[in-house]
């Protein structure tokens, strides 16, 4: 599908683009390099919702503000049909390209239409943190960081001039805001001063660097060894730390298993366990964690007959939610209302997530 | 889904399509499967609003599925001039799909039902009458994207009525067709260039950031226009949108280092974090010194206007839009005293933790820049360390970064990191890490033994690409150690029996060669077993042994004399052209009677080279030094022969 600004473009231009899809393979879409100069134009993709956007450049561009612009127009198709998928694209093609004459665009609020109303007004704030960590092979934390963002879904009626602030603000190692966001408030105070888009939107995101302490929720007791041609074992625990007393839930263990490993029969004391053997990953859907009975998994590893010996241990990707925890500490302090005069119903929620969570074994 | 544009008169026509031929002599459009559409024509044509709305639905929701609706063009266009909005509104969706396809098409409809007016008097009145300011700029959009030659003069017309009409909105469609119609017609620059000088003056936000952009597109060189509203471009920034920041900044970005002085002109070009931490501020003692304080002054005196757009510009740093921070963080590479770059650091990092697109391209960046300012990353190292999870490419630019800021004080850290990465399953990504090993070694002089020693053990590992790896990158460090190292030399020359690849093989010859003095039992009986195998080695490592032969003869010429006459028969016999002439050449200088050259033989052969440097690929990337500016033992020994050519020139 395709759709052209100033003049038309042959689509033979896409022969690059599918040269290099080629070249990493079916495996791994995430390989193919986002910028690719071709004789007369630079081919500048982004790889969403199991689909490749590409934009087609005569020019040269910053790249970035392609990438940025691609991510918008798949966020955008997101947040009006929901899911993002091919199907629907294709229905929609004409919808989704005439843009609907945008009247926001002449008030000073351009983010907001006017002339809103709703019977029950409402406010929700979720704070969620993602933790990105390293853990090595013994357990302790090479590297911790939380990346955070603030989505809001604001169903308030007319013109509501909103500030939120924080009891600690000073956790926040970096921020960014939405447009809406008043900047200088936030510089000289640490509130934040807005008036909020109607709906669904991210009105912050923050990081916390690996230069604050970073507490890790969860530990796996790990053993993994590939024997020789007999084949190997592996046997994993998985337990809860620091969680101030909340329950660790929907946790999965992603561990990608070495070219050579043929299968993995293991069988877990909760949970589902399956191995692709193509992908070669293991896959074990946790859930929820009971502390006193803590999930465990043991099983056989079987190599390839004749093939080499394993040199390194993989690594587990690991999935987690823990809810009304912010793991970082964060509370807000108040959120308050000016220029309506209804009483609205306003909600905070904390979620901490795993982000890029990986245990080395 | 459409036909392109051309007529259709030669195409059989497709089961169930709609088929279209024109003869433009008579200007006439017939349509063969008429009655297909004979009920929306009839929509259209009527007298009612709501049909006519039912009508263009039907007509879009086709369109969407990529059904021809072309042959509606005619009764479609009719409509534009529909007081009801609604209709409007999807006439033009249908106009600008079909504008650019259907150039011919459009010109044809235009002249057959409005045969007695030109086509200024069928768009003109719709433009300037209707009330409705949207109405007003889709018109413009939908002028603008119909790529005919024709209808430029009018399509300028139009530009330049927008560009002064009440609503901002509109003059901002005038401003976004200025590109287009520039790109159609080159030679209305300079009318154009009225226009953006008079849009570029304008007060509101909406319009300055596409006011910008048609600069870009049309006229950047015109640098004159933008004095008188920089200031005003510096203090709008911030309420821009996103996509007007990106423009501007780069623009301002080009604009301030034409016209403000540098304000690192007096640095001594060292990265300022580097420096002792209290210098640039005033002595904690009260002493004054004048120099320091003239060096101070001459750090800060920035031009007012300078200031001023560095200012405004840092809290963009905290823009959700990634090529909004990326753009800052150019300009204050570009533009910013040094001890003052160091501000966007942090904002960059934030970025990777965006979109994996995005990642890859701020990685890259921070691979560029941190070849120079070491100190700018320095505090989130561990931000760059590599998951498996992350794909090739990116793995390469964090480990390209990690070591680049490698210190003495966090070597230690990186190299266990290091350790790690070895065992990858990832082979591209642990010849890397074996490389950068070898430039942290050569780089930081404390660590260089651990790390040759490291190297060493990886010498038995199980993987032939790891073991390769290691020996290239020992032989590089080799170099560049005036110490001994003979056991790491005998432990190489024993690996001769085992590894296999060539690069690995050719290594290992020439530092025998080079270091036999350190080994003078070793390396004659290493020869005897290549002699052996002569015939079944690779080229480059068949060079080698040539290389090594001359060498030890040149040292040993009683234990190695049939040794290599014995080579270099074999090698005067090769298949490859270069080794049959190699071994001619290099004859002459070991068994000739020629005494001139074998009087200097051993000063050309026998030299110390210069080391390898180890460098990173990014640096100094303005002016391109390729990543392998490492002398590989072929290069040498041709710059050896080269060397030699000359030296024989003078001679003779």
């Amino acid at each position: 599908m395709e759709k052209h600004w100033k003049s038309v473009i042959s689509r033979s231009v896409c022969d690059y683009f599918f040269d290099q899809q080629r070249r990493v393979g079916n495996g791994c879409p995430e390989d193919v390099p986002p910028v690719i100069p071709t004789p007369h134009h630079y081919l500048i993709s982004v790889y969403r919702c199991s689909m490749f956007f590409v934009a087609v450049c005569m020019t040269e561009v910053p790249p970035l503000f392609v990438i940025e612009f691609l991510h918008r127009v798949v966020d955008t198709f997101e947040d009006y049909f929901n899911e993002c998928t091919e199907s629907i694209i294709k229905e929609n093609y004409v919808v989704f390209v005439s843009s609907t004459l945008p009247s926001g665009q002449l008030s000073n609020v351009p983010w907001r239409r006017t002339g809103v109303k709703y019977t029950n007004n409402e406010a929700y704030f979720d704070v969620v943190e993602e933790v990105d960590a390293i853990i090595d092979r013994s357990g302790s934390t090479v590297f911790a960081e939380i990346q955070g963002y603030i989505d809001c879904c604001i169903k308030l009626s007319g013109m509501p001039d909103l500030t939120l602030s924080f009891v600690n603000p000073r956790l926040f190692d970096d921020v960014s805001f939405h447009p809406c966001a008043r900047f200088k408030r936030w510089e000289s105070e640490r509130i934040l001063s807005f008036i909020p888009p109607d709906g669904s939107f991210r009105l912050m995101s923050y990081h916390i660097g690996s230069q604050s302490v970073v507490a890790i929720p969860i530990y796996v007791r790990h053993n993994i060894s590939f024997g020789g041609s007999g084949g190997g074992r592996i046997d994993i625990t998985v337990g809860p730390k620091q969680t101030v007393g909340r329950t660790v839930e929907s946790v999965v263990l992603e561990i990608p298993m070495p070219k050579v490993v043929l299968s993995v029969g293991a069988t877990g004391t909760q949970g589902r366990v399956s191995f692709d053997p193509t992908t070669k990953v293991l896959l074990w859907d946790v859930g929820r964690i009971d502390p006193t009975r803590l999930p465990s998994l043991k099983g056989n590893i079987f190599l390839q007959p004749g093939s080499p010996a394993v040199e390194s241990n993989p690594a587990i990707n690991v999935q987690f939610t823990i809810n009304q925890l912010a793991v970082s500490g964060l509370k807000v302090n108040r959120l308050d209302m000016y220029g309506e005069k209804y009483k609205p119903f306003k909600g905070v929620k904390y979620i901490t997530k795993a982000g890029r969570f990986q245990i080395r074994m | 889904m459409s036909n392109n544009g051309s007529y259709s008169n030669d195409r059989p026509p497709s089961a169930g399509e709609t088929e279209l031929a024109t003869d433009p002599a008579s200007g006439v459009l017939f349509l063969s499967d008429y009655k297909k559409h004979e009920d929306l024509q009839q929509m259209l044509d009527s007298n009612k609003d709501s049909l006519k709305l039912e009508a263009m639905k039907r007509i879009i929701g086709m369109i969407a599925k990529g059904k021809n609706a072309s042959d509606l063009f005619p009764p479609v266009v009719k409509n534009v001039v529909s007081k009801n909005i609604e209709v409007k509104k999807l006439v033009y969706v249908y106009l600008v799909r079909y504008a650019e396809e259907q150039q011919d098409l459009a010109l044809l409809s235009i002249s057959t039902f409005q045969r007695a007016l030109k086509a200024s008097e069928f768009f003109i009145p719709v433009l300037l009458v209707d009330p409705n300011q949207l109405i007003r700029a889709s018109a413009l959009r939908v002028l603008s994207s119909i790529r005919v030659p024709m209808i430029v003069p009018i399509v300028m017309l139009a530009i330049k009525d927008s560009a002064s009409d009440m609503s901002p909105y509109v003059r901002k469609t005038a401003a976004h067709a200025i590109p287009k119609l520039y790109s159609l017609d080159p030679e209305q620059k300079d009318e154009l260039i009225v226009v953006i000088e008079k849009l570029l003056s304008d007060k509101t936000t909406l319009v300055v950031g596409s006011a910008v952009m048609a600069f870009e597109e049309v006229c950047p060189e015109r640098i004159d226009l933008i004095h008188k509203n920089y200031r005003k471009l510096c203090n709008l920034l911030v309420d821009v949108d996103e996509w007007g920041q990106v423009i501007i900044i780069s623009m301002l970005t080009r604009y301030a280092r034409t016209q403000f002085a540098d304000p690192n002109a007096d640095d001594d070009g060292e990265d300022s974090t580097n420096k002792p931490f209290y210098e640039d501020e005033d002595d904690i003692d009260g002493e004054h010194d004048p120099s320091k304080e003239e060096k101070i002054k001459k750090t800060y005196s920035l031009d007012p206007d300078h200031r001023l757009l560095l200012r405004n510009t840092k809290p963009l740093l905290q823009s959700r839009n990634a090529s909004v921070v990326m753009s800052v963080a150019q300009l204050y590479h570009h533009l910013a005293p040094r001890s003052e770059v160091h501000v966007v650091a942090k904002a960059l990092i934030r970025l990777l933790r965006s979109h994996r697109e995005v990642q890859s391209v701020v990685l890259n960046c921070i691979a560029s820049v941190s070849t120079k300012r070491k100190g700018m990353f320095e505090p989130f190292l561990k931000s760059f360390f590599v998951r498996t999870s992350d794909p090739t490419h990116i793995k390469l630019l964090k480990l390209e970064i990690l070591t680049n800021l490698a210190t003495e004080t966090s070597i230690s850290v990186i190299l266990r990191e290091f350790q790690t990465y070895i065992s990858s399953n990832d082979k591209e990504f642990v010849a890397a890490a074996i490389q950068a090993i070898g430039r942290c070694a050569s780089s930081i002089k404390e660590v260089t033994d651990t790390c040759l020693s490291g190297l060493v053990s990886l010498l038995s590992n199980r993987d032939h690409d790891v073991v390769a790896e290691s020996v290239v990158v020992i032989k590089k460090l080799l170099q560049t150690q005036p110490s001994e190292h003979r056991e790491i030399i005998i432990h190489m020359a024993k690996l001769v029996d085992f590894i296999n690849v060539p690069q690995a093989r050719a290594s290992i010859l020439w530092l025998l060669g080079e270091y036999s003095d350190r080994v003078p039992k070793i390396a004659p009986d290493v020869l005897r077993k290549m002699a052996k195998s002569f015939i079944n080695e690779e080229d480059i490592v068949k060079l080698q042994i040539l290389n090594l032969a001359v060498k030890l003869y040149l040292t040993n010429p009683k234990q190695t004399n049939l040794l290599c006459q014995y080579v270099f028969n074999l090698a005067k016999y090769d298949h490859n052209y270069d080794i049959r002439d190699r071994a001619r050449f290099l004859k002459q200088f070991i068994f000739s009677e020629n005494s001139k050259l074998s009087k200097h033989a051993k000063k050309i052969f026998l030299a110390t080279k210069p080391a390898p440097v180890l460098e990173s690929r990014f640096k100094g990337k303005k002016r391109w030094v390729p990543y392998h500016t490492i002398l590989t033992p072929g290069r040498l020994a041709i710059m050896t022969c080269l060397l030699s050519l000359k030296f024989l020139l003078i001679l003779l």
